[in-house]
Order: structure tokens, then C-alpha cells, then sequence
């Protein structure tokens, strides 16, 4: 027999039907893995694939290392915890994967997620399955303003809060005022979001807004972008971008070596570990990095080195501060009740999150206030390892400040919490 | 001015889709197989440029790394795919589908979920300014790669034997078996050369875009496109549409970035209601 395939097997459009198959194909994850009864449930939710997949794996690890440490400790209340993982892959899979938790795994409460987008979904299955959910890694200052829900509380810092970070810096350095920005933004929730929040901080300060460029996720090609920017000689280029993109941007911008410096409104530490130190320049605000000394964030960064292998990062920070946050409010109020548990969050309870101050929720927003940092790309002749890629400028709030300094107002992102 | 800036850089990054289309378009043209594991033989290829790099550098990474990729297709070709020919076409779609989920998962579980990071070569670094025009040197050289390898495959494909048995096998298999020429090995090594083509637009992507594990899912679809808006079968379609892809995608950013990645499937929508054959698919009656 010959094994030539007959003309009819292969038509175009068997071709056009396999291209929508890799399409298709996105839209799978792979199932968690159900485990034995009389524990404590908590659901983990976050993309562990896509463009956000390498940020969302690093939830993951954090949130794994403080259920480890928990239970190695005695569990809460006498009882293990069982976290119970999910690939959420994209908004629509969210919904589907945050259903199966609450439904068929009957988790106490959620947590994790990267994309705004799915964190918006996930958190509208906890108001109907009324669990807490904390979300770890969405930025949106939507779901903390206009989508903000009674049952979502918010380690992730916001938007407004990442772009008046470095704004305090800039401001300091005067380089707002007169200044002409040009904007790369993701074109999804998170992007526009931030955008928002980005040109309005500049506008009020005196800055020039010179254009924005509304960047498909998952670009792989920035050179058309990066032209655009040559043409309109800007004295910034500030960065809206997320992920996998926020690495290849970075890396063709270096490519091209611009004159103009760059920002942005969001500095994940993984995809700029990704870039590599000779792409990177500038100075960055982060919500949390390994570099800090204090003697519990050095602890932290020594147990998650140790059993992964390399530094954790700000969403590895994240996931881990979340799940210690469930733990102790679940110790201190001896109860697993959703409603239990947001009243005491929402009557101030602190938190040892690894950081300077402590933190804890606003009630009436249930964003948590914080400190965040300044950071400055590191000489390169200076790096210990391939993760020391940041030197610590400054806290932001400074030691004397309000940790209400970098936070939206009740005007600038209002919020109500119907129970 | 801009968008002259715009077209000639298109047309830069069109070749280097053609590389990845021409490979899915030579498999699927003679073996009848939708390969959708090519996007993990790109990845594959980046992943074993990196590894190849750190030890001999960019350079011997360039050509030992599709030569990695083309072995390792061929085998999977010689002791997996080989049994779906002539078969239901579901069959090749499923077994390539499991492939590239299984090659991705791989990645991870070897090099982990973070990026890599693959500098650019040193020799390479720099950027070219033609009047008011800016080129970086790494992409004059992948440029280079590129029509080299392209043109490498069209003089294989009409000036050798080989190519006249791979030609002579697309249009008519059976009087091939009639004349005495056994295509078994030949599909092999056509296999081989698809992928290897995959790795190496892998290999030059590596240090404009790094290396990850979901890093030839979308480069994959962009492949899809091209070779149905091209014309199935045809070497020069897969190049026109390459180009073109490029282009109107260049131009896109330029006026409306939203649409950006958009704009190749509302071009091959356009194409097909014209064309339903895409540009150049009238020569082969074996895919009417």
C-alpha cells in the first residue's frame, strides 16, 4: 500500500478548520486534581498559561510555599489546608474553573488570579457563591472603584497606586511638569484601566500627553511601535504593557537603543527577569522585591529559594501574603465564614505582609494600604545573580507619611460595597 | 514618510514569517499532514539555540539548532506520523495537536515557566541609519538568514532531484509509484527539512522576542494564515503572502494599532472571498 494520502483527505478547508483548531486549542487548561475530605479548601486561581502564564506561576509558588508552612505548623484551627489549584487561562475558562470550586470543590474562599479581566469575572462567581476573594494580582483600579464588590478584597496593589508611586518620585526629580510622554497600552481591562489613570496623572501635572498606542496582547514584533515612537520624539515612553509583552518590548527597545527613557504604569518582576539586565533601564516602582533587608523578607526570599531554586518575585509575594492573611483571619476569628471573616478585615485587623509597616484593608473600598518602592535598575557590574536586577530608592509612603499618600480618594474611584 | 518607514520595515518582518510558512506549507503540501506542532518546533528551536549558545555561541546555534529540530521531526515522522498518511486527516490533526501540548508542557517542566533571556549577539548589536530611516543590524542579518534560506529551498526544490521527486509526489503520488520512485524516505526528509525550517525562524527570534514555553502558539496561527492566504501548495504564494502579511500589518500600527494582529485575518477573509484558492493556488488541481 502506498502511503500517500488520496486527494480528498487534504482540501483547504480541513486547513482553514486545523487553523481554528490552534485557536481552539488556547482555550484548554488542565484539570486541578480533587484530594481527600475534612481539610480546609481554598481555591487557587490564576492563568498558568498565555501571555500572563510565567507571572501566574510564580502565584502559584508563593501560594504552595505558605500552605507547606501552614501545615507543617499545625494547619488552622486544627485542620490542614488543601489548596486546590486551577489554571484559569482567560476570562471565560475563570468563570468555568471559579464555578467548579465553589461549587463542586466547596472551597471556603479564593484567591490568586494575574489579568484584571478574569479577576472581574471570578469575583462576580464569589458574590454568588458569597466566599471571600482575594485578589493577588489585578490591577484595575475598576474592581477596586466601579466593579468593587463586597466580597473581593485586594493585596495587588492598584493602578493608581503603581502610577502615583513613581509619580511621588518623578515629581521629586521634576520631570512631570512640561514633560511629553508617549504611551504603549495592552488593549484589555488592565490597559485601559490604566491608561485612564496614567494620562490623567500626567495631565494634571503639567505633562504632555503625545499619543497612545493601543497594543493587541501577545505581540511578538514591537518595531512598528518603536518607529512610531522615533517619529514622535517623546521625553518619556511610559509602558502600559503586562507580561510576556512587557519582555518583548522591552528587548526590541533595547534593540533600537532610542534616546528616550522609559516608565511605566506596572513593573512585574518576571518579565523583566525574562528581558535580562542589558535590556533594561530606568527607574520602576514595585509592589514588593527580594532585594528588601528586612529580617522577615529575607527569611521569606531564603525558604522560597530553597525550595525553588531562584528568588520569589512580587506575585509569588502576593499569593503568599494572601494566603497568610486567610490563615490569620481564620485563626483569630476561629471561624471559616466569609461574613466573619470580612467583618474583621473590615474593622482594621494588621497583617505582617514582609514589608516595613503592616498592612490592612480599607473598609470601604477593601484595598489594602501598603507601603510600595522605587527601584532603579542595578549596574550591571554589580549584580550578585541574574535576579539582583534592582537597587531599592525609596518606601513610598515614606516612614512619615500616610500610607492614604499613593492611594485613589473616595472621589477619584468611588465605591460601594452592597452586601 | 511614515508609512514608507512602515511598508519596508513590514516587509523585513514578512520574511521572516515566510521561513515558518514555507515549513508548514512543504509538510502539508506533500504529506497531507496540518502540522499543528510547528509552532512547537519554533519553540523547540529557540530552546536548543539557547542551549547551544551558551556553550559555542549565536553563530554554530544558527545551524546546529534546526539540525536538532529536523532529527528530532524526522524520527517522531518515521516512528509516529508515517502511520496517519493516507489516513482519516483528523488522525494527523489530533496526534499533532497532542504533539504540541506534550512539547510545551516539556519545555516547562525542563527549562522551567519563566522566560530565558537570549541576548543578542554581540557582533550584531547596533543600529544602521539610512537617512532618516533606522534599521538595527540584528534584523539586516536575520533579513540576510532569511532570503538565504528561502532562496536555499526554492533551488532544492527546482534544481535537484530531490526536489523534482518532492514536486513530482504533490501533484501526482501515484505515477511517482508508477515510475519506481519509493516517496517514504523523501517524505522523511521533507518532514525533517518543515521543522527545521520552524527552528531556525525560532532561532532568530529568540533574541528580538526571548524564549518561553508558549512562545509558538501565536507565531503558529500568524503561519496558518499566511500559507491559506498564499494558496496551498504554491512555494511563491507562501512568499507573497509573507510579505504582504508583513506590510499591511506595519500599516496598521500606524494608523490603527488596535486592529494590528487583526488585520492578517480580515486580510485573509478579504483574499478568500476574491480568491477562494489564496493568491497563487490555481496551479495545483490536487487541493480543488
Amino acid at each position: 500500500m502506498f502511503d500517500v494520502p488520496t486527494p480528498q483527505s487534504s482540501s483547504r478547508r480541513d486547513f482553514v478548520k486545523a487553523a481554528t483548531a490552534v485557536g481552539a486549542s488556547a482555550a484548554l487548561g488542565f484539570p486541578g486534581i480533587l484530594k481527600a475530605d475534612d481539610t480546609i479548601k481554598i481555591g487557587h486561581l490564576t492563568p498558568r498559561t498565555g501571555f500572563l502564564g510565567q507571572v501566574g506561576e510564580y502565584g502559584f509558588k508563593g501560594a504552595t510555599l505558605a500552605v507547606e508552612e501552614l501545615n507543617a505548623a499545625g494547619g488552622i484551627l486544627g485542620r490542614k489546608i488543601d489548596l486546590i489549584a486551577e489554571d484559569s487561562v482567560n476570562p471565560s475558562t475563570a468563570v468555568t474553573k471559579a464555578q467548579k470550586l465553589i461549587e463542586r470543590d466547596k472551597v471556603v474562599c479564593m484567591l490568586g488570579e494575574v489579568s484584571s479581566a478574569s479577576g472581574l469575572a471570578i469575583a462576580e462567581q464569589a458574590r454568588r457563591g458569597k466566599i471571600v476573594y482575594v485578589n493577588t494580582g489585578c490591577n484595575s483600579d475598576e474592581l477596586r472603584g466601579k466593579s468593587c464588590n463586597r466580597y473581593m478584597f485586594h493585596v495587588e496593589g492598584s493602578n493608581t497606586m503603581y502610577t502615583k508611586t513613581i509619580g511621588h518620585w518623578q515629581k521629586a526629580k521634576n520631570l512631570i511638569k512640561g514633560a511629553r510622554w508617549y504611551f504603549l497600552t495592552a488593549d484589555y481591562a488592565f490597559g485601559h484601566d490604566l491608561y485612564r489613570v496614567s494620562s490623567r496623572f500626567l495631565q494634571e501635572n503639567g505633562g504632555v500627553n503625545l499619543g497612545n498606542d493601543m497594543v493587541p496582547t501577545n505581540t511578538s514584533d514591537y518595531s512598528a511601535y518603536i518607529l512610531k515612537i522615533r517619529q514622535a520624539k517623546p521625553d518619556l515612553v511610559y509602558l502600559n504593557l503586562a507580561g510576556v509583552d512587557q519582555t518583548t518590548f522591552l528587548k526590541q527597545y533595547r534593540e533600537y537603543n532610542l534616546p528616550y527613557p522609559l516608565a511605566g504604569g506596572v513593573m512585574d518582576t518576571v518579565p523583566f527577569w525574562a528581558a535580562g539586565i542589558d535590556a533594561l533601564s530606568g527607574h520602576w516602582q514595585s509592589l514588593w522585591f527580594h532585594g528588601l533587608t528586612l529580617p522577615a523578607a529575607v527569611a521569606f526570599t531564603k525558604r522560597f529559594s530553597d525550595k525553588f531554586g531562584g528568588p520569589p518575585d512580587n506575585q509569588a509575594w502576593g499569593d503568599y501574603t494572601a494566603v497568610r492573611i486567610l490563615a490569620q483571619s481564620m485563626t483569630e476569628t476561629k471561624s471559616t465564614a466569609s461574613e466573619i471573616i470580612i467583618t474583621h478585615l473590615e474593622k482594621g485587623a494588621t497583617f505582617d505582609i514582609l514589608k516595613a509597616r503592616k498592612g490592612s484593608f480599607r473598609p470601604w473600598d477593601h484595598q489594602m494600604l501598603q507601603e510600595m518602592y522605587v527601584v532603579v535598575v542595578k549596574d550591571k557590574a554589580k549584580m550578585k545573580d541574574k535576579w539582583d536586577i534592582f537597587d531599592l530608592v525609596e518606601t513610598v509612603p515614606g516612614p512619615n507619611e500616610s500610607l492614604e499618600l499613593i492611594q485613589p480618594t473616595q472621589q477619584e474611584n468611588p465605591c460601594t460595597l452592597a452586601v | 514618510m511614515i508609512v514608507l518607514e512602515q511598508i519596508l520595515n513590514g516587509l523585513l518582518v514578512g520574511s521572516y514569517y515566510i521561513v515558518l510558512a514555507l515549513g508548514l506549507s512543504l509538510i502539508f503540501s506533500l504529506g497531507g499532514v496540518v502540522n499543528l506542532a510547528h509552532g512547537a518546533f519554533y519553540a523547540l528551536g529557540a530552546y536548543f539555540a539557547y542551549e547551544v549558545a551558551e556553550r559555542l555561541g549565536f553563530f554554530p546555534a544558527l545551524v546546529i539548532s534546526p539540525l536538532l529540530v529536523a532529527a528530532i521531526g524526522m524520527v517522531i515522522e518515521r516512528f509516529a506520523l508515517r502511520r496517519l498518511y493516507g489516513e482519516d486527516p483528523i488522525l494527523g490533526l489530533l496526534f499533532t495537536f497532542g504533539l504540541a501540548m506534550t512539547a510545551e508542557q516539556t519545555l516547562r517542566m525542563i527549562w522551567g515557566t519563566t522566560g530565558l533571556n537570549f541576548a543578542i549577539p554581540d557582533a550584531l548589536r547596533g543600529q544602521l541609519l539610512l537617512g532618516d530611516f533606522i534599521y538595527s543590524y540584528y534584523r539586516l542579518a536575520v533579513l540576510a538568514v532569511c532570503i538565504t534560506s528561502i532562496l536555499g529551498c526554492w533551488l532544492l526544490l527546482t534544481r535537484t532531484a530531490f526536489g523534482m521527486i518532492v514536486r513530482a509526489g504533490v501533484q501526482d503520488p501515484e505515477m511517482v509509484r508508477v515510475m519506481g520512485i519509493q516517496l517514504r524516505p523523501i517524505l522523511t526528509l521533507v518532514f525533517g527539512l518543515g521543522v527545521a525550517l520552524a527552528g531556525l525562524a525560532g532561532v532568530i527570534s529568540a533574541p528580538m522576542a526571548g524564549v518561553q514555553p508558549a512562545m509558538g502558539i501565536e507565531i503558529q496561527t500568524a503561519a496558518f494564515v499566511i500559507v491559506v492566504i498564499g494558496g496551498l501548495g504554491s512555494f511563491w504564494g507562501v512568499v507573497y503572502a509573507g510579505l504582504l502579511v508583513g506590510v499591511v500589518r506595519g500599516i496598521t500600527v500606524a494608523f490603527y494599532p488596535p486592529a494590528a494582529e487583526a488585520s492578517m485575518y480580515l486580510l485573509m477573509i478579504l483574499i478568500l472571498l476574491v480568491r477562494p484558492r489564496g493568491l497563487m493556488g490555481e496551479r495545483f488541481e490536487k487541493f480543488e
